[in-house]
């Protein structure tokens, strides 16, 4: 075990898997220097500016040339820089990457990761705040990724540059200098994608969360009159770990999900609604889901705050269901 | 105003081995003659297919545009990739790709290219390297520039040819990724395939500037401009254009003219323009001209005429065979979607 951020346990994923297999190679923009965060510092000097590709300001042909490039037989990380960027690229993401596969009936693989940095920064305003992960879990084709700790980031990363679905990997920009435990051995630190991890046992409220949420619904279960909180850090958003969530509730009979999306429409509706489905006569309360408002992130602090979720707004709403 | 048969009347005619017009054998010119038959028969009978409700998605028919499938295609090489567009069918055939395959696909069956997943919009035929037909104006040109720059990435000799229209220019793809291949000097040939309609407006009416060849040209692609009819001057053309990108030359742009002599869909009884305007184009359109410097190079009609009737019983055949081919099984609604899924998400408990 090794202690890395968040932010440099991505970098040696990329590295480490880069030299494992010579098809792998990242493009997007500022790459030669490191990326916007820095999470591709080192790799040009090692890799070279071929594999580490500098590109132009032109999401919409990074993604769709990744497209391209993967379904010739190479395995290309994309960088989107923030996932708010990445819309401009949704054409090529939903409509080609997420069905070449299906639609010519199995030939045309799309092996790809795109990353985009979601999340609420400081004071980053509504173009680079986002959290959109549930738009990407609504299409069919795409598999969805938010790690919430180092060793997560560096193993699900892992896991899907080694992936043949295209991945949606959503870092958040609020845990970059995160802390924490990193396994030392490669593939030891693999991390499946699709498991759930259960951050801590708990008897009266099941937490589904992720992201940064999970640091912040861990807050919330610390303060002292919370009641005992089991939390479940998804990890990854489609497919969920369905399995994890029902057995939790199974035992506690409480179900709330936290998320820094916005609540309307958003991811937790989904867990919501088949847990009430699968549930309903083991419930010892309604389901309940916290979001953000139906507001844009704005810029002012106070302002921004308003859409922020605190962990007093978690130990309030769990309270609330005992 | 439809452009000469042959470049010099009177003094091209050639013995039957000899060569018609420039350096280009008459087998070449037959094979252009046989590809484009079989092209516009299987078109043909798509449409005859389509009217009679065995065809159940939208169709975009090449006919008229035929050359340039043609005359791109014989210079590339199998494992040479091609990207193309919702007016594909062209240049899947041109690629190598097979008729009953392909029509069994248009009826949706399990025989079909992409086992009735696709349809007509959606061909793909790895195999000869046709990297799928796509429903988005524009989204192909990404997609091959990508398959260039993995091309060059990995050392690997084969070439990328993209097909779009002109209705694809005025698309941010096409700036983004001519750029592109400009930057990365990608082994990538552009094929503008100028028919004048962007869906059923005209093109021109909704385009600033000079057009296609102005817009690479401006980004320091050079541009090639041919008579897009001319299956011997697209072939011509192409040849050059391939040798350059394969030779390393950067990306190259060949902008052929044509013109789409039926609708934007098969259905489509294009209202917007004169019928006297069709008329004119179909005295220019690619295959009678072939077949004109055909016989003026001694060939002999009978011979033609076989040509035309075999490609029309090879697209009978693709026909029958379709009808006579087994719908998918339901199930395989739920294959090839991704590997790492939820075991029958969403899926009825009675199939699961």
């Amino acid at each position: 075990m090794s202690q890395l951020s968040y932010l440099d346990a991505s970098r040696q994923a990329i590295a480490e898997e880069m030299r494992r297999d010579p098809r792998v190679w990242a493009l997007g923009e500022d790459l030669g220097r490191g990326g916007v965060f820095g999470q591709y510092r080192g790799l040009a000097e090692e890799f070279g500016p071929a594999r580490i590709a500098d590109t132009p300001i032109s999401e919409a042909t990074i993604m769709g040339a990744a497209v391209g490039a993967a379904m010739v037989g190479s395995r290309p990380v994309v960088e989107m820089r923030f996932s708010d960027f990445a819309l401009c690229a949704v054409d090529e993401l939903v409509n080609q990457a997420a069905k070449a596969r299906y639609m010519f009936g199995g030939q045309g693989r799309v092996p790809l990761v795109v990353r985009q940095p979601i999340g609420m920064w400081r004071s980053s305003a509504a173009q680079h705040s986002q959290s959109l992960e549930a738009w990407y879990a609504h299409i069919p084709g795409l598999v969805v990724v938010a790690p919430a700790t180092p060793a997560d980031n560096y193993g699900l990363l892992k896991s899907a540059i080694r992936c043949d679905d295209p991945v949606v990997y959503m870092e958040h920009k609020d845990l970059w200098p995160a802390l924490g435990e990193v396994p030392a051995d490669a593939e030891n630190g693999l991390v499946p994608l699709g498991e759930g991890r259960l951050v801590r046992r708990g008897d009266d409220v099941t937490i589904v969360t992720w992201s940064r949420m999970v640091q912040v619904v861990e807050a919330a279960a610390d303060e002292p009159d919370t009641p005992s909180l089991e939390i479940i850090d998804l990890r990854t958003l489609w497919p969920w770990d369905r399995a994890m969530v029902l057995d939790s509730v199974r035992r506690t009979g409480r179900c709330l999900i936290v998320h820094e999306a916005v609540q309307a429409g958003g991811f937790g509706g989904e867990i919501a609604a088949t847990v009430g489905e699968a549930l309903f006569g083991a419930l010892k309360a309604p389901v309940r889901r916290l979001g953000a408002p139906r507001i844009p992130v704005a810029y002012a602090p106070v302002l921004e705050a308003e859409s922020r979720i605190m962990p007093a707004k978690v130990a309030a709403a769990a309270r609330a269901m005992v | 105003m439809p452009a000469p048969l042959v470049d010099r009347p009177g003094e091209s005619r050639a013995d039957a081995t000899g060569p018609i017009r420039g350096n280009v054998d008459r087998a070449r010119i037959l094979g252009h003659y046989r590809t484009m038959a079989r092209v516009r028969a299987f078109e043909e009978a798509a449409d005859r297919a389509l009217q009679a409700g065995h065809v159940k998605g939208a169709v975009h028919l090449s006919i008229g545009q035929e050359a340039v499938a043609s005359g791109v295609c014989v210079n590339l090489d199998r494992g040479d990739f091609i990207v193309s567009n919702h007016r594909g069918h062209g240049h899947t055939l041109a690629k190598g790709a097979d008729m009953g395959a392909m029509m069994a696909e248009l009826f949706g069956r399990a025989t079909g290219a992409c086992q009735g997943k696709g349809g007509s919009m959606h061909i793909a035929d790895f195999q000869v390297g046709m990297l799928g037909a796509n429903g988005v104006v524009g989204a192909g040109i990404p997609i091959a520039v990508g398959a260039a720059h993995a091309m060059k990435l990995a050392g690997d000799p084969r070439i990328v040819t993209c097909f779009f229209g002109d209705g694809a220019i005025n698309r941010g793809p096409f700036l983004e990724g001519l750029n592109w291949a400009k930057v990365f000097d990608l082994p990538v040939l552009f094929v503008c395939e100028d028919n004048g309609f962007a869906a059923t407006t005209r093109t021109r009416a909704v385009t600033a500037g000079p057009g296609p060849g102005a817009r690479a040209e401006s980004l320091g692609i050079p541009s090639t401009p041919v008579d897009g009819n001319d299956v011997l001057a697209v072939d011509q053309t192409a040849a050059e254009l391939v040798r350059l990108v394969r030779a390393g030359a950067g990306p190259q742009f060949l902008h052929a003219r044509t013109y789409r002599l039926r609708g934007h869909t098969a259905v489509d009884p294009a209202p917007y323009r004169p019928a006297a305007e069709v008329e004119e184009h179909w005295r220019d359109e690619p295959i009678r001209r072939c077949r004109d410097l055909l016989v003026l190079g001694g060939l002999d009609t009978d011979e033609l005429d076989r040509v035309v009737a075999d490609a029309e019983a090879e697209a009978a055949r693709a026909v029958a065979d379709g009808l006579a081919a087994p719908h998918p099984e339901a199930d395989l609604a739920w294959t090839d979607v991704q590997d790492v899924d939820m075991p029958g998400a969403g899926r009825p408990e009675a199939r699961a």
